[in-house]
């Protein structure tokens, strides 16, 4: 009886189940990739606002510092978003009559608040708490990026679960001097820059986050109950 | 394996009939049909596939976007994301209880007892936590209503300008004005001035679940209304007649809080000793070290008896269980003069208020445990008279116009006055009402009232002590306050709620400062020096000298109660309230006609399970009809152990045809017999039984630990011989029973201690565990399926073994044990519930799939699951009353208590912030911070300092189901009986 199968199907069948296997995996790899993707997490999309309020000018050319406009960044959970009297105490001064601050204006008459879109938006189940960030020395700019060059705002990380477990299980290469979280100019320590905190000098981050950590007494806090309830 | 003394939860545990057995081990019977079922399976299968498959599809989805709106003008001291508190007061029966009410960005939310006031001390009981709900209520009233038609406050304003002065040249004869029990000084004041300006108008007052009869008995015995204030604390021994002072009426937070002060052995106090004779079982007589169950009848010859014993007037000694009663009971207190106190409960006649001061007269007592002050209300009045007066004149034509504050009388009055038939002769009828109930149907003007927390009002407590109540919100539906209301007829109708309390006090109380003193009364939430002095009162000969009752009448006694839950029916419309499991019977949704047992039998009425549902039984009760007085209603018959033969006891508030969507329905309406003559008890009822069966939804057959991790308890005696007594027949395996080393809790190491000696069951802390948790309501259908949400469960146990008599009765609050061993935790496939590094047994919603094999797995039952859509996700208004720092669970998800794991990473945030750690007391739980008697404690066991710490270490503390080797963290103590010896044979 002659053979029913010619001598290539032996490699065709190699050649599928590894292929199949492949496949699979690229799928999988896809799918990962596609959810850690910035079309899912809106990671670096700019968002359209009712004005078009840049932080750059705001930041970067007039010097405002971040506490300015968001006040309970220090004390609450939630770092606040400024009402319109904020921007009237400038604008009603200077860019008076500009058409582009008409809406701050109608709602500072009308008594209507603005809607702004929720740029950094965590799903509803997360408790993430701003003031205790802030005073372990989690700089600004560690998660939300140069603010400064950013003319409408967008996510620079992807906050997803494996972002936060990221800093929570190492905080001392992110961590820095309480002095200078606010600072957006901050730089961390390299041997090209220096950072010096409390009289001693760095030029490793990981060397002056272990130093921090120690001194804040920073936990890693990784029970589900510390963002979850 | 049967430890210690025999417990037991139901009567079935205590027949332990053998089919009972079998459907107690039936575990999840309601589904078993679906299983078996060849379609259903199919069915259930294709919906599964397609659901997996749908949910990996929504993975890959993005977000909605959503909007920030900040403030156009931010109000100062305003922290967005930080609650704020304020204080404030709720009425019930016109006494106020001080409140602290957290608001987030504007919005109350949760309801604290305010520790500075005295009628709360930091506690807040059922109602007062339930609050909220009313508030939040859909079904409240939105708009002002004349005949129906939506009209104006301005059309109001002229209208009643009209009627007035008409009235005018009939100097206001045909002006009536009915309100609840007032004991806010500047509603009485503007009623009195509005009242006064017509030389005929009448005010007249009804409350249904008042205290008319302690009044009408201060004045048997004083000749004039005085309020009785009780030092519970100083009192060595404790005679209540059918008085619930721990768990209802005014003041009773603050009695708690001083009675469980006396039962913490460890203290150094001595304990007090605590008698109670009374009819239907309530959270006091459960913690009476001697209780006596008597029908309404037998109570006031008890009374005579015991005070012919310390000798007050005379009573001839009978004879039996009651007379030995009485006498020991005389003895003791004979023996603690100056040290014991008498306590007459409101249900009683005058006759044995008056008793109960001349005992007290007699002891001594009166300047030590008991003073005397004017009384709360402002202008007390018997109220029976005065509604009878009122439908007297309705009746006859002689009012035009009626203003009704509140109160819903055509409900709540009694049915032989025929009040509303009465008010459809009043030509106008102004009726100002929370809710569009039985009252609005029969009243042409229906104002919308505002809430306690939407308006401005001030109160009296019990001690008379004066507290400004003080609005967190805009009225959300333009409500108005009594204030408001009255301010129209006094022709001051542009005056706000705000401007009419704030000018009263400041012509009470003028100071230079005023501004900074009443900014002082409203942080504090009291106005200091506003208390009551003791008042010199002297006893009346005739007090004693009544006629005593006659004896005896044939047929079955009637006792009528406020409900436990919705009280008079106000609350009827609470779906926290109706959920709630009331204190003894565990009922929920429903009121039952109560006998004890045997009368049960008599009436050849069955209420033990039927045998769908297994563990989640439902009860099956007969239908009996109660013929009183010529009236009749029917409702479900239910056995409780240590209620009187030949009697039964029926709960007021429910049966209510106009409550809303929520209280439309369930239960019979026990109003439809009570009578003026017979407001609390009567003879003659006729009980007969019906071939028609209504199921009960009853969770104390709910989660059934099969016998095992009962309750302990053991005498003071045997206490003091032997602590050890106590742990006798059970045993905790050693620490060493596991090979693997010890998990080294290096920073807190949480854990709570709940006193099962303190706990009256009285179920604050369940309803306080709803609002704190987000907890949903699911409705008769599901708790009959034994789907019920509450995180905190408090069991009841009864001992003996007569099924009549609860010789003794504990309640044992069951949350998460947050064990160290959590069975539950190791059989979760997809790590949904794990241990935290503080100890928590953490539940992550979030990755809950709902397999329920954690909650298969626990020991303690305490694990709950969304079976539906419980919560709420569409109602716009209960949005609004939601805590914000815990997520809304939705289908398919387990939850459980997590010791308010909220709470305690605020306080931990706050002291990382400080660089310190976290001070002990600093954080409460929910069910903790709401406990009248303190039973709860929480903290952190690593500090040996902590009050919890040192608490576990006491003998008196136990673990649930230690022979486990769960490790539970949260841990109770035992409860001591300080037993009268001559009681005990």
């Amino acid at each position: 009886m002659s053979q029913i199968f010619p001598r290539s199907a032996n490699t065709i069948s190699r050649v599928s189940i590894v292929g199949a296997v492949l496949l699979i995996g690229l799928l999988l790899g896809l799918v990962y990739e596609l959810g850690a993707s910035p079309w899912v997490t809106r990671q670096y999309v700019a968002r359209e606002q009712p004005i078009q309020f840049s932080h750059e000018r705001h930041v970067a050319g007039n010097g405002i510092d971040c506490r300015y406009c968001h006040t309970s960044v220090e004390q609450s959970r939630f770092a606040g978003i400024p009402p319109t009297k904020t921007c009237m105490n400038c604008h009603s001064q200077i860019f008076s009559n500009a058409p582009f601050l008409e809406p701050v204006r109608a709602s500072f008459n009308s008594n209507k608040p603005l809607r702004w879109t929720r740029v950094h938006d965590l799903p509803d189940f997360v408790y993430f708490d701003h003031s205790i960030h802030v005073s372990k020395g989690v700089g600004c700019t560690t998660c939300h990026g140069q603010v400064d060059r950013m003319p409408l705002m967008w996510q620079n990380s992807t906050l997803q679960m494996a972002w936060c477990l990221d800093c929570h299980r190492n905080p001392e290469r992110n961590v820095r001097p309480r002095s200078e979280v606010f600072s957006v100019s901050y730089q961390p320590p390299s041997s090209q820059h220096e950072v010096t905190v409390n009289g001693k000098t760095f030029t490793d981050q990981v060397e002056m986050g272990k130093a921090l950590v120690a001194e804040y007494q920073i936990q890693k806090l990784t029970s589900c109950s510390t963002c979850h309830r | 394996m049967k430890t210690g003394k025999a417990f037991w939860r139901t009567l079935d545990e205590l027949a332990d009939d053998p089919s009972f057995v079998e459907r107690l081990h039936n575990e999840f019977p309601s589904q078993v049909e679906a299983i078996t079922d060849p379609t259903t399976r199919r069915t259930f299968m294709k919906l599964m596939g397609a659901s997996l498959a749908l949910a990996g599809v929504t993975a890959c989805t993005t977000q909605p976007a959503e909007d920030i709106v900040p403030y156009v003008r931010q109000p100062e001291d305003l922290v967005p994301g930080k609650p704020m508190f304020f204080a404030t007061a709720m009425t019930l029966g016109g006494v106020a209880t001080g409140l602290l009410v957290e608001s987030h960005e504007g919005r109350p939310t949760k309801v604290e007892g305010n520790p500075q006031h005295p009628s709360s001390l930091g506690a807040a009981d059922v109602f007062a936590q339930a609050s909220i709900l009313n508030l939040y209520d859909p079904d409240r009233v939105q708009t002002l209503t004349e005949s129906g038609d939506v009209t104006s406050w301005p059309v109001f304003i002229t209208t009643m300008k009209a009627a007035m002065a008409a009235q005018a040249p009939l100097n206001g004869a045909g002006i009536r004005v009915l309100t609840e029990a007032v004991s806010s000084p500047t509603l009485a004041a503007q009623i009195s001035e509005f009242v006064g300006r017509f030389p005929e108008a009448k005010w007249h007052q009804w409350e249904p679940v008042g205290r008319n009869n302690a009044r009408l008995g201060s004045k048997l015995a004083f000749g004039e209304f005085v309020d009785a204030q009780y030092s519970i604390e100083k009192a060595d021994v404790i005679l209540s007649l059918d008085a619930d002072f721990l768990a209802s009426g005014p003041g009773s937070l603050a009695h708690a809080r001083q009675f469980a002060s006396r039962r913490r052995v460890e203290e150094g106090h001595s304990m007090n000793r605590l008698y109670v004779a009374e009819t239907m079982p309530t959270s006091t007589g459960s913690r009476a070290d001697h209780r006596l169950p008597l029908k309404p009848s037998e109570i006031e010859g008890l009374a005579r008896q015991i005070a012919a014993g310390v000798g007050v007037g005379s009573a001839s000694a009978g004879s039996g269980e009651a007379a030995k009663w009485a006498a020991a009971v005389a003895k003791d207190l004979q023996a603690h003069r100056g040290t014991s106190l008498v306590i007459a409960g409101d249900a009683q006649p005058p006759a044995v208020h008056a008793l109960a001061h001349a005992m007290n007269q007699a002891l001594g007592n009166v300047g030590q445990t008991v003073t005397y002050t004017r009384t709360a209300e402002a202008e007390p009045v018997d109220q029976v008279t005065s509604l009878k007066d009122l439908v007297a004149d309705m009746a006859a034509g002689k009012v035009d116009l009626l203003v009704i504050l509140g109160g819903n009388p055509v409900y709540t009055s009694p049915a032989d006055l025929e009040f509303s038939k009465a008010l459809d002769k009043v030509q106008t009828r102004v009726y100002l009402t929370q809710f569009n109930d039985e009252t609005a149907e029969r009243c042409q003007w229906v104002i919308p009232e505002a809430h306690f927390l939407e308006s401005w009002s001030d109160a009296r407590g019990h001690d008379g002590t004066a507290a400004i109540v003080q609005p967190l919100i805009a009225p959300l539906y333009g409500g108005r306050s009594a204030h408001e209301v009255v301010a129209v007829f006094s022709d001051k109708p542009e005056q706000t709620g705000h401007d009419i309390v704030k000018s009263f006090w400041q012509a009470e109380k003028p100071a230079a400062d005023f501004d900074a003193q009443w900014r002082r009364w409203l942080h504090d939430g009291i106005i200091p020096g506003t208390a009551f002095e003791p008042k010199t009162v002297t006893l009346a000969a005739a007090a004693v000298n009544t006629p005593a009752p006659a004896e005896g009448g044939a047929g079955i006694e009637i006792a009528f109660r406020p409900d436990p839950a919705v009280f008079d029916g106000r609350f009827a419309n609470n779906g926290w309230l109706q959920e709630l499991p009331k204190p003894i019977t565990r009922i929920v949704w429903d009121n039952a006609v109560i006998a004890s047992p045997a009368t049960a039998d008599k009436l050849k009425a069955s209420n033990s399970p039927a045998s769908r549902g297994g563990e989640h039984g439902t009860i099956e009760s007969s239908v009996v009809e109660i013929k009183f007085n010529g009236r009749t209603v029917r409702g479900p018959i239910f056995g409780v152990p240590g209620h009187p033969d030949d009697c039964v006891t029926v709960h007021l508030g429910y049966g209510r045809t106009r409550a809303g969507h929520i209280g439309n329905g369930p239960g019979f309406n026990a109003y439809a017999l009570r009578t003026a003559d017979a407001l609390w008890a009567g003879r003659g009822a006729q009980v007969t039984t019906t071939d028609d069966t209504f199921p009960l939804a009853c969770t104390q057959y709910h989660h059934l630990m099969e016998g095992r991790g009962m309750v302990r308890a053991v005498s003071l005696e045997e206490f003091q011989k032997n602590p050890e007594s106590v742990h006798e027949g059970f045993e905790a395996p050693a620490r060493t029973i596991t090979l693997y080393p010890d998990w080294k809790y290096e920073g807190y190491k949480w854990g709570m201690q709940i006193d099962v000696n303190a706990c009256i069951g009285c179920n604050a802390c369940v309803v306080a565990c709803h609002a704190e948790n987000n907890i949903a309501v699911v409705g008769k259908d599901q708790v009959l399926r034994g789907r019920e949400m509450h995180w905190l469960r408090i069991d009841t146990y009864h001992s003996g073994n007569d099924p009549n008599r609860a010789d003794e009765t504990y309640f044992q609050p069951v949350p998460c044990m947050q064990c160290e061993n959590a069975p539950c935790e190791v059989v979760c496939p997809v790590g949904a519930t794990v241990h935290s590094h503080e100890g928590l047994n953490d539940m992550v919603y979030n990755r809950c799939v709902g397999t329920r094999y954690c909650s298969n797995n626990c020991p303690y039952k305490v694990r709950r699951f969304n079976y539906l859509l419980y919560s709420d996700w569409d109602t716009a208004s209960y949005k609004l009353g939601r805590n914000p720092d815990v997520s809304v669970r939705s289908r398919g998800v387990m939850e459980k208590c997590t010791y308010c794991v909220q709470r305690i990473t605020v306080a931990k945030i706050e002291s990382e912030k400080e660089n310190r750690r976290v001070r002990d007391g600093e954080i409460k739980t929910a069910c903790q911070q709401t406990c009248p008697t303190d039973a709860i404690i929480f903290g952190d066991l690593n500090d040996p300092n902590s009050r919890v710490a040192k608490l576990q270490k006491e003998e008196r503390t136990y673990a649930l189901l230690a022979e486990l080797n769960t490790r539970p963290r949260t841990q109770y103590m035992a409860a001591i009986r300080n037993v009268n010896p001559e009681l005990s044979a």
